[in-house]
Protein backbone atom coordinates (compact mmCIF):
# COMPACT_ATOMS: atom_id res chain seq x y z
CA UNK A 1 0.00 0.00 0.00
CA UNK A 2 1.32 3.26 -0.83
CA UNK A 3 1.56 6.06 1.84
CA UNK A 4 1.66 9.60 0.97
CA UNK A 5 1.32 12.19 3.44
CA UNK A 6 -1.72 13.52 2.38
CA UNK A 7 -3.56 10.17 1.56
CA UNK A 8 -2.33 9.41 5.42
CA UNK A 9 -3.99 12.40 6.61
CA UNK A 10 -7.29 11.96 5.41
CA UNK A 11 -7.45 8.48 6.46
CA UNK A 12 -6.11 9.01 10.04
CA UNK A 13 -8.75 11.89 10.08
CA UNK A 14 -11.54 9.36 10.15
CA UNK A 15 -12.77 7.83 13.66
CA UNK A 16 -15.13 5.23 12.34
CA UNK A 17 -16.29 4.88 8.51
CA UNK A 18 -15.05 3.86 5.56
CA UNK A 19 -12.07 5.03 3.17
CA UNK A 20 -12.18 3.92 -0.35
CA UNK A 21 -8.66 4.46 -2.15
CA UNK A 22 -7.19 4.20 -5.30
CA UNK A 23 -9.56 5.57 -7.04
CA UNK A 24 -9.32 6.48 -10.64
CA UNK A 25 -9.42 10.69 -10.07
CA UNK A 26 -11.82 10.65 -13.50
CA UNK A 27 -13.97 7.52 -11.59
CA UNK A 28 -14.40 9.64 -8.36
CA UNK A 29 -17.69 10.80 -9.06
CA UNK A 30 -18.75 7.19 -10.63
CA UNK A 31 -17.92 5.92 -7.37
CA UNK A 32 -20.12 8.37 -5.19
CA UNK A 33 -23.01 7.89 -7.74
CA UNK A 34 -23.00 4.01 -7.70
CA UNK A 35 -22.74 4.06 -4.01
CA UNK A 36 -25.55 6.38 -3.72
CA UNK A 37 -23.30 8.95 -1.48
CA UNK A 38 -25.74 11.88 -2.48
CA UNK A 39 -28.40 10.72 -0.05
CA UNK A 40 -26.05 10.43 3.36
CA UNK A 41 -26.32 12.53 5.35
CA UNK A 42 -22.85 11.37 7.36
CA UNK A 43 -19.48 13.46 6.80
CA UNK A 44 -17.89 12.52 3.76
CA UNK A 45 -14.77 14.12 2.26
CA UNK A 46 -13.66 13.74 -1.42
CA UNK A 47 -10.47 13.84 -2.67
CA UNK A 48 -9.75 13.70 -6.17
CA UNK A 49 -6.29 14.61 -8.45
CA UNK A 50 -3.88 13.62 -5.28
CA UNK A 51 -0.40 11.88 -6.30
CA UNK A 52 -0.46 8.74 -6.06
CA UNK A 53 3.02 6.07 -6.69
CA UNK A 54 0.84 3.45 -7.93
CA UNK A 55 -1.30 5.35 -10.18
CA UNK A 56 -0.89 8.74 -12.50
CA UNK A 57 -3.42 10.61 -10.26
CA UNK A 58 -6.16 8.99 -7.89
CA UNK A 59 -9.41 10.00 -5.88
CA UNK A 60 -10.10 9.14 -2.65
CA UNK A 61 -13.43 9.31 -0.57
CA UNK A 62 -13.71 9.25 3.13
CA UNK A 63 -17.26 8.10 4.46
CA UNK A 64 -18.05 8.79 8.60
CA UNK A 65 -19.78 6.56 9.91
CA UNK A 66 -20.65 3.73 7.27
CA UNK A 67 -19.80 0.46 5.90
CA UNK A 68 -20.64 -1.11 2.79
CA UNK A 69 -21.61 -4.49 1.67
CA UNK A 70 -20.24 -7.21 -0.73
CA UNK A 71 -23.18 -6.43 -3.32
CA UNK A 72 -22.14 -2.38 -3.53
CA UNK A 73 -18.15 -3.22 -3.83
CA UNK A 74 -19.21 -5.74 -6.27
CA UNK A 75 -21.10 -2.20 -8.05
CA UNK A 76 -17.44 -0.52 -7.83
CA UNK A 77 -15.09 -3.42 -9.42
CA UNK A 78 -17.41 -2.35 -12.72
CA UNK A 79 -15.95 0.36 -12.75
CA UNK A 80 -12.52 0.18 -10.97
CA UNK A 81 -11.04 -2.89 -9.72
CA UNK A 82 -8.21 -1.85 -7.95
CA UNK A 83 -10.08 0.03 -5.89
CA UNK A 84 -9.48 -0.72 -1.85
CA UNK A 85 -12.03 0.06 1.11
CA UNK A 86 -10.58 0.60 4.12
CA UNK A 87 -12.35 -0.27 7.38
CA UNK A 88 -11.82 2.38 10.08
CA UNK A 89 -13.11 1.42 14.04
CA UNK A 90 -11.70 3.91 15.96
CA UNK A 91 -9.00 5.83 14.27
CA UNK A 92 -7.45 2.30 13.22
CA UNK A 93 -8.18 0.90 9.94
CA UNK A 94 -9.19 -2.74 10.50
CA UNK A 95 -9.97 -4.16 7.32
CA UNK A 96 -8.06 -3.63 3.39
CA UNK A 97 -10.90 -5.27 1.37
CA UNK A 98 -9.95 -5.70 -2.00
CA UNK A 99 -12.81 -5.56 -4.30
CA UNK A 100 -13.79 -8.39 -6.36
CA UNK A 101 -15.48 -8.88 -9.65
CA UNK A 102 -19.21 -10.42 -8.90
CA UNK A 103 -20.46 -13.43 -11.34
CA UNK A 104 -23.23 -10.54 -12.62
CA UNK A 105 -23.80 -6.87 -13.02
CA UNK A 106 -27.10 -5.78 -12.56
CA UNK A 107 -28.71 -2.46 -13.36
CA UNK A 108 -25.64 -0.36 -13.22
CA UNK A 109 -23.82 -0.53 -16.92
CA UNK A 110 -25.32 0.10 -20.09
CA UNK A 111 -25.18 -1.94 -23.07
CA UNK A 112 -22.92 0.06 -25.69
CA UNK A 113 -25.12 -1.89 -28.58
CA UNK A 114 -27.82 0.80 -29.96
CA UNK A 115 -30.06 -2.25 -31.25
CA UNK A 116 -30.29 -4.01 -27.70
CA UNK A 117 -33.63 -4.18 -26.47
CA UNK A 118 -32.22 -2.90 -22.99
CA UNK A 119 -31.85 0.78 -24.71
CA UNK A 120 -35.47 0.34 -25.99
CA UNK A 121 -37.74 -0.88 -22.94
CA UNK A 122 -37.53 0.21 -19.35
CA UNK A 123 -35.85 -2.28 -18.04
CA UNK A 124 -32.83 -3.53 -16.17
CA UNK A 125 -29.71 -4.53 -17.51
CA UNK A 126 -27.76 -7.88 -17.08
CA UNK A 127 -24.56 -8.18 -17.29
CA UNK A 128 -23.15 -11.72 -16.89
CA UNK A 129 -19.06 -11.28 -16.07
CA UNK A 130 -17.19 -13.81 -18.38
CA UNK A 131 -13.88 -12.64 -17.78
CA UNK A 132 -12.80 -11.91 -14.24
CA UNK A 133 -9.17 -10.84 -15.04
CA UNK A 134 -9.36 -8.78 -18.04
CA UNK A 135 -13.28 -7.72 -17.28
CA UNK A 136 -15.34 -8.60 -20.10
CA UNK A 137 -19.22 -8.60 -19.68
CA UNK A 138 -21.35 -9.90 -21.96
CA UNK A 139 -25.21 -8.88 -22.13
CA UNK A 140 -27.85 -11.03 -21.41
CA UNK A 141 -30.36 -9.83 -24.18
CA UNK A 142 -28.03 -9.29 -27.16
CA UNK A 143 -25.05 -10.87 -25.97
CA UNK A 144 -22.41 -8.67 -27.08
CA UNK A 145 -19.83 -8.45 -25.02
CA UNK A 146 -17.75 -4.71 -23.17
CA UNK A 147 -14.27 -4.57 -21.65
CA UNK A 148 -14.42 -2.73 -18.54
CA UNK A 149 -12.34 0.24 -20.02
CA UNK A 150 -15.64 0.70 -22.27
CA UNK A 151 -17.74 0.72 -20.16
CA UNK A 152 -20.64 3.08 -19.65
CA UNK A 153 -22.98 3.70 -16.41
CA UNK A 154 -26.73 4.24 -16.54
CA UNK B 1 -34.01 -31.30 -21.46
CA UNK B 2 -34.25 -28.12 -19.59
CA UNK B 3 -36.18 -26.37 -22.65
CA UNK B 4 -38.88 -28.84 -22.55
CA UNK B 5 -42.13 -26.48 -22.48
CA UNK B 6 -40.16 -23.79 -21.94
CA UNK B 7 -39.38 -20.34 -24.25
CA UNK B 8 -37.10 -21.30 -27.31
CA UNK B 9 -34.75 -17.89 -27.30
CA UNK B 10 -31.66 -19.49 -28.56
CA UNK B 11 -29.74 -22.75 -28.69
CA UNK B 12 -27.21 -22.27 -26.28
CA UNK B 13 -28.73 -24.26 -23.54
CA UNK B 14 -29.26 -27.63 -25.79
CA UNK B 15 -26.80 -30.27 -25.31
CA UNK B 16 -26.52 -32.82 -28.43
CA UNK B 17 -29.17 -35.19 -26.79
CA UNK B 18 -31.77 -32.29 -26.91
CA UNK B 19 -30.77 -31.49 -30.48
CA UNK B 20 -31.14 -35.04 -31.56
CA UNK B 21 -34.20 -36.11 -29.89
CA UNK B 22 -35.60 -32.31 -31.76
CA UNK B 23 -34.67 -33.46 -34.97
CA UNK B 24 -35.75 -36.79 -34.29
CA UNK B 25 -39.17 -35.51 -33.70
CA UNK B 26 -38.88 -33.44 -36.77
CA UNK B 27 -38.29 -36.65 -38.88
CA UNK B 28 -41.70 -37.50 -37.35
CA UNK B 29 -43.24 -35.05 -38.27
CA UNK B 30 -41.98 -34.73 -41.72
CA UNK B 31 -43.14 -38.62 -42.58
CA UNK B 32 -46.88 -37.07 -40.74
CA UNK B 33 -47.18 -33.57 -41.05
CA UNK B 34 -50.72 -33.40 -40.30
CA UNK B 35 -51.91 -34.25 -37.14
CA UNK B 36 -54.38 -32.87 -34.89
CA UNK B 37 -52.40 -32.31 -31.98
CA UNK B 38 -52.75 -28.17 -31.70
CA UNK B 39 -56.37 -28.61 -32.26
CA UNK B 40 -57.91 -25.96 -29.63
CA UNK B 41 -54.66 -23.97 -29.33
CA UNK B 42 -54.05 -20.50 -30.28
CA UNK B 43 -51.10 -19.69 -31.16
CA UNK B 44 -49.62 -15.67 -32.21
CA UNK B 45 -46.95 -14.49 -34.53
CA UNK B 46 -46.11 -11.46 -33.54
CA UNK B 47 -44.01 -9.79 -36.39
CA UNK B 48 -42.28 -6.58 -34.90
CA UNK B 49 -40.36 -6.57 -38.55
CA UNK B 50 -41.45 -8.11 -41.37
CA UNK B 51 -40.12 -11.35 -42.19
CA UNK B 52 -42.54 -13.02 -45.29
CA UNK B 53 -40.56 -16.52 -45.44
CA UNK B 54 -40.15 -17.38 -41.84
CA UNK B 55 -43.82 -16.52 -40.77
CA UNK B 56 -45.31 -18.38 -43.47
CA UNK B 57 -43.39 -21.62 -41.98
CA UNK B 58 -44.45 -21.05 -38.87
CA UNK B 59 -48.02 -20.42 -39.56
CA UNK B 60 -48.13 -22.99 -41.66
CA UNK B 61 -46.70 -25.09 -39.42
CA UNK B 62 -49.39 -24.38 -36.81
CA UNK B 63 -52.18 -24.68 -39.41
CA UNK B 64 -50.92 -28.40 -40.34
CA UNK B 65 -50.91 -29.07 -36.63
CA UNK B 66 -54.88 -27.87 -36.42
CA UNK B 67 -53.88 -24.77 -34.13
CA UNK B 68 -55.22 -21.28 -34.92
CA UNK B 69 -52.98 -18.21 -35.54
CA UNK B 70 -53.73 -14.85 -35.01
CA UNK B 71 -50.76 -11.39 -34.90
CA UNK B 72 -49.43 -9.33 -37.25
CA UNK B 73 -47.08 -9.15 -39.61
CA UNK B 74 -45.39 -5.79 -39.60
CA UNK B 75 -45.30 -3.39 -36.59
CA UNK B 76 -46.40 -0.08 -38.18
CA UNK B 77 -49.96 -1.65 -37.79
CA UNK B 78 -49.44 -2.39 -34.09
CA UNK B 79 -49.80 -0.21 -30.88
CA UNK B 80 -46.02 -0.60 -31.00
CA UNK B 81 -46.28 2.56 -33.53
CA UNK B 82 -48.03 4.40 -30.89
CA UNK B 83 -45.08 4.20 -28.50
CA UNK B 84 -46.38 0.87 -26.62
CA UNK B 85 -43.98 -1.17 -25.01
CA UNK B 86 -43.04 -4.42 -25.98
CA UNK B 87 -44.06 -5.92 -22.06
CA UNK B 88 -46.61 -4.64 -22.64
CA UNK B 89 -47.75 -6.05 -26.30
CA UNK B 90 -46.85 -9.35 -25.10
CA UNK B 91 -49.20 -9.28 -21.98
CA UNK B 92 -51.64 -8.13 -23.32
CA UNK B 93 -50.98 -10.92 -26.18
CA UNK B 94 -50.72 -13.29 -24.12
CA UNK B 95 -53.92 -13.42 -22.61
CA UNK B 96 -55.02 -14.66 -25.94
CA UNK B 97 -52.61 -17.17 -27.04
CA UNK B 98 -51.14 -20.01 -25.84
CA UNK B 99 -47.84 -19.52 -27.48
CA UNK B 100 -45.95 -16.78 -28.84
CA UNK B 101 -43.64 -16.64 -31.85
CA UNK B 102 -42.20 -13.45 -32.43
CA UNK B 103 -39.58 -12.01 -34.36
CA UNK B 104 -38.09 -8.20 -33.90
CA UNK B 105 -35.61 -6.16 -34.69
CA UNK B 106 -34.04 -5.47 -31.59
CA UNK B 107 -31.73 -8.10 -30.31
CA UNK B 108 -32.35 -9.54 -27.02
CA UNK B 109 -36.28 -8.23 -27.63
CA UNK B 110 -37.42 -12.29 -27.52
CA UNK B 111 -35.57 -12.81 -23.89
CA UNK B 112 -37.17 -10.01 -22.24
CA UNK B 113 -40.49 -11.50 -23.84
CA UNK B 114 -40.07 -14.90 -22.20
CA UNK B 115 -39.16 -12.75 -19.24
CA UNK B 116 -42.16 -10.97 -18.76
CA UNK B 117 -44.77 -13.55 -20.47
CA UNK B 118 -46.53 -16.34 -19.23
CA UNK B 119 -46.78 -18.15 -22.21
CA UNK B 120 -44.12 -19.79 -24.01
CA UNK B 121 -41.89 -17.76 -26.51
CA UNK B 122 -40.07 -18.94 -29.59
CA UNK B 123 -37.52 -16.63 -30.84
CA UNK B 124 -38.01 -16.35 -34.57
CA UNK B 125 -35.22 -13.80 -34.96
CA UNK B 126 -34.09 -11.04 -33.03
CA UNK B 127 -31.82 -8.89 -34.99
CA UNK B 128 -28.38 -9.87 -35.85
CA UNK B 129 -28.72 -12.18 -32.37
CA UNK B 130 -30.09 -15.16 -32.61
CA UNK B 131 -32.56 -17.21 -35.06
CA UNK B 132 -32.71 -20.65 -33.58
CA UNK B 133 -35.36 -22.35 -36.32
CA UNK B 134 -33.04 -21.42 -38.58
CA UNK B 135 -29.84 -23.02 -37.08
CA UNK B 136 -32.01 -26.12 -36.22
CA UNK B 137 -33.75 -26.96 -39.93
CA UNK B 138 -30.05 -26.46 -40.81
CA UNK B 139 -28.77 -29.20 -38.56
CA UNK B 140 -32.20 -31.17 -39.61
CA UNK B 141 -30.44 -30.57 -43.44
CA UNK B 142 -27.35 -31.82 -42.83
CA UNK B 143 -28.60 -34.84 -40.59
CA UNK B 144 -31.51 -36.09 -43.05
CA UNK B 145 -28.62 -35.85 -46.37
CA UNK B 146 -26.05 -37.13 -44.46
CA UNK B 147 -27.34 -40.03 -42.18
CA UNK B 148 -25.27 -38.23 -39.11
CA UNK B 149 -24.07 -34.99 -37.76
CA UNK B 150 -20.86 -36.47 -36.69
CA UNK B 151 -17.24 -36.05 -38.51
CA UNK B 152 -18.95 -33.65 -41.20
CA UNK B 153 -16.61 -31.69 -43.73
CA UNK B 154 -18.46 -28.21 -43.80
CA UNK B 155 -17.38 -25.23 -46.17
CA UNK B 156 -19.12 -22.03 -45.03
CA UNK B 157 -18.71 -19.69 -47.51
CA UNK B 158 -19.37 -15.62 -48.14
CA UNK B 159 -20.69 -13.25 -45.29
CA UNK B 160 -19.07 -14.77 -42.33
CA UNK B 161 -18.46 -11.73 -40.15
CA UNK B 162 -22.14 -10.56 -40.09
CA UNK B 163 -23.66 -14.17 -41.08
CA UNK B 164 -25.65 -14.84 -37.65
CA UNK B 165 -26.82 -18.52 -39.19
CA UNK B 166 -23.32 -19.23 -39.38
CA UNK B 167 -22.29 -18.19 -36.31
CA UNK B 168 -25.23 -19.58 -34.62
CA UNK B 169 -24.05 -23.31 -36.69
CA UNK B 170 -20.23 -23.05 -35.21
CA UNK B 171 -21.79 -23.20 -32.03
CA UNK B 172 -25.04 -26.16 -32.52
CA UNK B 173 -22.10 -28.37 -34.25
CA UNK B 174 -19.99 -28.18 -31.24
CA UNK B 175 -20.80 -31.41 -30.26
CA UNK B 176 -20.59 -33.15 -33.50
CA UNK B 177 -16.78 -33.11 -34.24
CA UNK B 178 -16.80 -31.07 -37.45
CA UNK B 179 -14.05 -29.53 -39.38
CA UNK B 180 -15.26 -26.45 -40.78
CA UNK B 181 -13.67 -24.38 -43.67
CA UNK B 182 -14.17 -20.92 -43.46
CA UNK B 183 -14.15 -18.81 -47.50
CA UNK B 184 -14.41 -15.34 -47.46
CA UNK B 185 -13.55 -12.46 -48.91
CA UNK B 186 -10.86 -10.64 -46.28
CA UNK B 187 -13.48 -7.51 -45.02
CA UNK B 188 -16.51 -10.38 -44.20
CA UNK B 189 -13.64 -12.95 -42.88
CA UNK B 190 -14.89 -15.23 -39.67
CA UNK B 191 -14.59 -12.82 -36.27
CA UNK B 192 -11.77 -13.57 -34.26
CA UNK B 193 -14.30 -14.22 -30.85
CA UNK B 194 -15.85 -16.94 -32.87
CA UNK B 195 -12.12 -19.00 -34.26
CA UNK B 196 -11.65 -18.63 -30.29
CA UNK B 197 -14.77 -20.27 -29.99
CA UNK B 198 -13.67 -23.07 -32.19
CA UNK B 199 -9.77 -23.24 -30.11
CA UNK B 200 -12.03 -23.49 -27.07
CA UNK B 201 -14.30 -26.30 -28.18
CA UNK B 202 -11.51 -28.44 -30.35
CA UNK B 203 -13.49 -27.18 -33.32
CA UNK B 204 -11.04 -28.08 -36.00
CA UNK B 205 -11.26 -25.09 -38.86
CA UNK B 206 -9.10 -23.63 -41.72
CA UNK B 207 -9.24 -20.84 -43.65
CA UNK B 208 -9.45 -20.31 -47.40
CA UNK B 209 -8.98 -17.46 -49.62
CA UNK B 210 -9.80 -19.05 -52.65
CA UNK B 211 -12.98 -20.31 -53.75
CA UNK B 212 -12.86 -22.69 -56.56
CA UNK B 213 -13.46 -26.59 -57.53
CA UNK B 214 -10.52 -27.92 -55.52
CA UNK B 215 -11.02 -26.08 -52.01
CA UNK B 216 -14.74 -27.35 -52.06
CA UNK B 217 -13.91 -31.15 -53.39
CA UNK B 218 -13.81 -32.56 -50.17
CA UNK B 219 -16.74 -30.86 -48.61
CA UNK B 220 -19.81 -32.57 -47.17
CA UNK B 221 -21.58 -29.52 -46.81
CA UNK B 222 -21.35 -26.18 -48.42
CA UNK B 223 -23.08 -23.42 -46.89
CA UNK B 224 -23.31 -20.45 -48.98
CA UNK B 225 -24.42 -16.87 -47.63
CA UNK B 226 -24.86 -13.63 -49.50
CA UNK B 227 -22.10 -11.41 -49.94
CA UNK B 228 -24.53 -7.76 -49.54
CA UNK B 229 -22.60 -4.50 -50.75
CA UNK B 230 -23.50 -3.03 -47.74
CA UNK B 231 -21.82 -4.53 -45.80
CA UNK B 232 -18.36 -3.58 -47.11
CA UNK B 233 -16.37 -0.02 -46.12
CA UNK B 234 -14.45 0.00 -49.34
CA UNK B 235 -16.92 -0.26 -52.48
CA UNK B 236 -13.43 -0.78 -54.44
CA UNK B 237 -12.94 -3.94 -52.55
CA UNK B 238 -16.62 -5.14 -52.91
CA UNK B 239 -15.98 -4.33 -56.74
CA UNK B 240 -13.04 -6.56 -57.14
CA UNK B 241 -14.61 -9.57 -54.89
CA UNK B 242 -18.17 -9.77 -55.40
CA UNK B 243 -17.89 -12.36 -58.58
CA UNK B 244 -14.92 -14.54 -56.47
CA UNK B 245 -17.61 -15.98 -53.97
CA UNK B 246 -20.63 -17.32 -56.47
CA UNK B 247 -21.09 -20.73 -56.98
CA UNK B 248 -21.08 -22.21 -60.57
CA UNK B 249 -22.05 -25.17 -61.86
CA UNK B 250 -18.82 -26.53 -62.98
CA UNK B 251 -16.88 -26.01 -59.61
CA UNK B 252 -18.91 -28.85 -58.97
CA UNK B 253 -17.35 -31.46 -61.16
CA UNK B 254 -15.14 -32.96 -58.43
CA UNK B 255 -17.67 -32.71 -55.54
CA UNK B 256 -18.28 -35.53 -53.53
CA UNK B 257 -21.49 -37.56 -54.03
CA UNK B 258 -22.90 -36.88 -50.95
CA UNK B 259 -22.55 -33.18 -51.42
CA UNK B 260 -25.05 -30.84 -50.40
CA UNK B 261 -25.68 -27.38 -50.76
CA UNK B 262 -27.14 -25.48 -48.28
CA UNK B 263 -28.34 -21.75 -48.48
CA UNK B 264 -30.49 -19.83 -45.81
CA UNK B 265 -32.25 -17.67 -48.87
CA UNK B 266 -33.34 -15.57 -50.49
CA UNK B 267 -30.19 -15.92 -52.65
CA UNK B 268 -29.78 -12.77 -54.89
CA UNK B 269 -26.80 -14.22 -56.96
CA UNK B 270 -24.04 -16.04 -54.76
CA UNK B 271 -25.59 -19.19 -56.49
CA UNK B 272 -25.79 -19.48 -59.94
CA UNK B 273 -29.71 -20.43 -61.63
CA UNK B 274 -27.66 -23.30 -63.61
CA UNK B 275 -27.06 -25.22 -59.84
CA UNK B 276 -30.59 -25.37 -59.38
CA UNK B 277 -30.83 -28.20 -61.86
CA UNK B 278 -27.39 -30.10 -60.77
CA UNK B 279 -28.22 -32.98 -58.09
CA UNK B 280 -25.83 -31.26 -55.34
CA UNK B 281 -28.02 -28.45 -55.11
CA UNK B 282 -30.43 -28.86 -51.72
CA UNK B 283 -31.77 -25.42 -50.64
CA UNK B 284 -35.22 -25.58 -51.47
CA UNK B 285 -35.75 -28.70 -49.53
CA UNK B 286 -33.63 -27.13 -46.85
CA UNK B 287 -36.62 -24.52 -46.49
CA UNK B 288 -39.22 -27.27 -46.75
CA UNK B 289 -37.50 -29.08 -44.03
CA UNK B 290 -38.32 -25.69 -42.01
CA UNK B 291 -42.03 -26.75 -41.94
CA UNK B 292 -41.21 -29.49 -39.85
CA UNK B 293 -38.44 -28.36 -37.86
CA UNK B 294 -41.06 -25.60 -36.72
CA UNK B 295 -43.95 -28.26 -36.50
CA UNK B 296 -41.04 -30.17 -33.53
CA UNK B 297 -40.29 -26.61 -32.24
CA UNK B 298 -44.14 -25.35 -31.47
CA UNK B 299 -44.79 -28.66 -30.00
CA UNK B 300 -41.74 -28.84 -27.85
CA UNK B 301 -42.71 -25.42 -26.44
CA UNK B 302 -46.13 -26.04 -25.04
CA UNK B 303 -44.90 -29.63 -24.18
CA UNK B 304 -46.52 -31.70 -26.27
CA UNK B 305 -43.66 -34.11 -27.38
CA UNK B 306 -42.96 -37.46 -25.60
ZN1 LIG C 1 -27.23 -5.61 -24.93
Amino acid sequence: MEKTGKSELLVAALQNGTVIDHIPSDKVFDVVNLLGLTNIDTPITIGSNLSSRKMKSKGIIKIADRYFTEEECGKLSVIAPNIVLNIIRDYEVIEKKMIAMPDEVRGIVKCGNPKCITNHEPMQTIFDVVDKENGTLRCRYCNKDVHKDNIKLL
Amino acid sequence: MDQTGRSLISLEGLDREDILWLLGHAAQFEANPNRKILDGKIVATLFFEPSTRTRLSFETAVNRLGGRVIGFSDAATTSSSKGETLKDTIMMVSNYADLIIMRHYLEGAARYASEVSPVPIINAGDGANQHPSQTMLDLYSMLKTQGSLDDLNIYLVGDLKYGRTVHSMLTAMRFFNPKFHFISPDELKMPDEYKEYCRKHNISFEEHSRFDEETIADADILYMTRVQRERFTDLMEYERVKDMFILKNDMLRSAKPNLKILHPLPRVNEIAQDVDSNEHAYYFQQAKNGLYVREALICNALNLLK
